[in-house]
C-alpha cells in the first residue's frame, strides 16, 4: 500500500472519530457532562442497521434512517431518565458515574439480546471505489463516502449553530446557563436537542464504522467512543471545529502508526497523545483559555 | 400592583435564605432593595426570575402567581433581569448579545426598532457592535447587560448590583441610564449595596436583613432615618 493510500485511510477513520467526537463535544459544551455511554449509542445504531438491513432485508438507506431515529430517541430518553435528575447534584461525578452505568447497561442489554458472537455486517456502501495514478492511490467507496459525509455534517452543524435561533440558544447555554435562561431560553429543551443531535450523529458514525470494519459485537462502540473522546480533548473539548480536527489528526496518526510502526502499539500511541496533550496544552488545539473577568 | 411578593421563603439545602418576605412594586416605580452582603437580595431577584424555586409563598405578576411557571417563560411575560456580575456572553459579539436579549420576541420590525432604541441609549454599544463582549471594559459590559435586558421590552427590569466594580464616573453614568430607562416607562426593581445612590433615585425602598424585610418606606424617609444612615450609609 502506498503512503498516499494509507493517509487517505487514516483520513477516513479520522472522519468517523470526528463524527463521534462532535457528539461528545457538543454534549460536553452544552450540558457540561461527559456522556461516556456515547460510544455505546454507536453500537446500538450498528445493531439496528444490522437487524433491519441484514436480517429483514430493508435497503441500507432506510435502515440507517431507522437507526438515526431510534438512536435519537435513545439519546433523549437517556438524558431525560438518567442524566437530568442529576443535573443539579452536589457532585459532578454523580452524572459521570451514571453515564458509565448507562454504558454497561447498553452493552449488557445487547449481550442479552444478540449474544456475544460476532455478527458480520454487510457494508451499507456497495460502490467499490476509485483507483488513481495507475493504482498508486486506491480509495474504497466507503472511504470516500465517509470523508464526504463527515465534511457535510461539519458544514451543516456550523450553519445550524451560527445561523439558527436554536443554534444561538445552544451557544448561549454553553457559555452561561443561568444567563441563557434570563434571555428566555428553555435550557432543558436546548440540552434535549443537543443530545438528540449527538445521538443521531452516533447512529451515522455507526453505519460508517460497521461498513469499514464489518464485525459487530456488544463492545463495538466502546473503543471508538473512547478514542473519539481523546479526539475531542485533542481538538479542544467543547469546540465543534476542534472535534473535527482532533478526529482527523487522531485517525491519521492511528493508521500511520499501525502501518509503519506496529499495529500492537497503535492504540498505545493514540492514548499516549492524550497524556501529552493533557500535559502540554490541556485546553486542546482550539480550546479556549479559561479566564474570568470580574 | 405590578409585582407582589407574598410570604416568600427560599432555602439552600437546610439554610433558609429568605424568611417569608413580603414586598411589592407598582407600575412606574423605582423600588430599591438594600441590605448587607448575604441578606438575600440576589436570592430574591433569582427567585423572581425563576433561577431558584421558592419553598413557599407567591410571586404575583400582574395579579397572577408565576412561582410555578418556568423561568424562561417569565421573560416573555415581561420580566427581565440584569444579573449580578453582568454575565454577558463573552464569546459573542455585542450585537449577538443584544439579539439573545430579544430571544423571546417574534416580530422582526419591532426587533430593529428596539435595537435602535438601545443603540440610542448606549451609543458605545453601537460603536462596538461587532466586538466580542469579553473584550469590553466592565462599564461597557454593564451597559451591554442592561441593553440586552431591554431588548425583551420588559414591563419590569430587575437590576442586581449594577454599580459593582465600576469607577465612580461609570457608576454615575449607570445610574443616569437607570433614571432614563425609568422615564421611558419601565418599572425598576433595584438591588444595591450602594444604598445612598439607590435611595437617591428610588421612590420606595425595602431593607433586607438576613432574609427578612426589616424596614420599608419612602426612599427619602429612609435617607433621613438615623439607624439606616448608620447601618447603610456609613454616617
Amino acid at each position: 500500500m502506498s503512503f498516499l493510500t494509507t493517509f487517505v485511510n487514516g483520513l477516513s477513520l479520522g472522519s468517523i472519530y470526528a463524527i463521534i467526537a462532535l457528539g461528545y463535544t457538543m454534549v460536553y459544551g452544552i450540558a457540561k457532562m461527559l456522556n461516556f455511554a456515547h460510544g455505546d449509542f454507536i453500537m446500538v445504531g450498528c445493531y439496528i442497521i444490522f437487524l433491519f438491513s441484514s436480517n429483514l432485508g430493508l435497503p441500507p438507506f432506510i435502515s440507517i434512517l431507522i437507526a438515526v431515529v431510534l438512536c435519537t430517541v435513545l439519546g433523549i430518553t437517556t438524558e431525560r431518565v438518567a442524566y437530568r435528575p442529576l443535573r443539579n447534584a452536589a457532585s459532578p461525578l454523580a452524572v459521570l458515574i451514571t453515564a458509565i452505568g448507562v454504558s454497561y447497561f447498553l452493552e449488557n442489554l445487547a449481550l442479552l439480546i444478540f449474544g456475544a458472537d460476532t455478527k458480520s455486517f454487510s457494508s451499507v456502501i456497495t460502490w467499490s471505489g476509485l483507483s488513481l495514478f495507475n493504482g498508486e492511490l486506491q480509495i474504497q467507496g466507503i472511504t470516500i463516502v465517509t470523508i464526504a459525509v463527515s465534511l457535510l455534517i461539519l458544514l451543516v452543524l456550523q450553519l445550524f449553530v451560527h445561523k439558527t435561533k436554536e443554534g444561538q440558544a445552544m451557544l448561549a447555554v454553553s457559555q452561561d446557563r443561568g444567563a441563557a435562561m434570563l434571555m428566555g431560553i428553555d435550557v432543558n429543551k436546548t440540552i434535549t436537542l443537543t443530545f438528540a443531535i449527538g445521538s443521531a450523529l452516533a447512529a451515522v458514525a455507526g453505519a460508517l464504522l460497521a461498513s469499514a470494519y464489518p464485525s459487530l459485537t456488544p463492545y463495538t462502540g466502546a473503543m471508538p467512543g473512547i478514542k473519539a473522546f481523546v479526539a475531542a480533548v485533542l481538538g479542544g473539548i467543547g469546540s465543534i471545529p476542534g472535534a473535527m480536527i482532533g478526529g482527523l489528526v487522531l485517525g491519521i496518526i492511528e493508521i500511520l502508526s499501525r502501518t509503519y510502526i506496529s499495529s500492537q502499539l497503535a492504540d498505545a500511541i493514540v492514548f499516549g497523545i492524550l497524556v501529552v496533550v493533557l500535559l502540554v496544552k490541556p485546553t486542546g488545539i482550539l480550546g479556549k483559555k479559561i479566564q474570568e473577568k470580574v | 400592583m405590578l409585582l407582589t411578593i407574598k410570604n416568600l421563603s427560599v432555602y439552600y439545602g437546610v439554610i433558609q435564605a429568605l424568611k417569608k418576605i413580603n414586598f411589592s412594586v407598582d407600575r412606574g416605580e423605582i423600588v430599591a432593595l438594600i441590605g448587607a452582603n448575604g441578606a438575600g437580595k440576589t436570592t430574591t431577584l433569582h427567585t423572581i426570575s425563576g433561577l431558584i424555586d421558592p419553598k413557599e409563598g407567591e410571586i404575583l405578576f400582574e395579579g397572577k402567581d408565576i412561582s410555578h411557571i418556568p423561568g424562561h417563560r417569565r421573560v416573555a411575560m415581561g420580566i427581565a433581569q440584569v444579573p449580578e456580575g453582568r454575565r454577558v456572553f463573552a464569546d459573542m459579539t455585542v450585537e449577538d448579545n443584544l439579539r439573545m436579549g430579544a430571544y423571546t420576541r417574534k416580530d422582526r420590525s419591532g426587533y430593529s426598532d428596539t435595537l435602535n432604541m438601545v443603540f440610542d441609549r448606549f451609543p458605545r454599544l453601537k460603536e462596538r457592535r461587532g466586538q466580542l463582549s469579553g473584550t469590553l471594559s466592565g462599564g461597557e459590559q454593564q451597559m451591554l447587560a442592561m441593553g440586552r435586558a431591554l431588548m425583551s421590552k420588559p414591563d419590569i427590569l430587575l437590576l442586581d448590583e449594577p454599580s459593582m466594580g465600576l469607577s465612580p464616573i461609570m457608576v454615575n453614568e449607570v445610574f443616569d441610564i437607570i433614571r432614563q430607562v425609568h422615564e421611558d416607562g419601565t418599572t425598576v426593581l433595584l438591588v444595591e449595596q450602594n444604598a445612598k445612590k439607590a435611595l437617591n433615585i428610588a421612590d420606595r425602598a425595602y431593607v433586607l436583613e438576613t432574609g427578612s424585610v426589616t424596614v420599608t418606606g419612602d426612599a427619602e424617609e429612609l435617607l433621613n432615618n438615623d439607624s439606616i444612615r448608620k447601618a447603610y450609609l456609613g454616617e
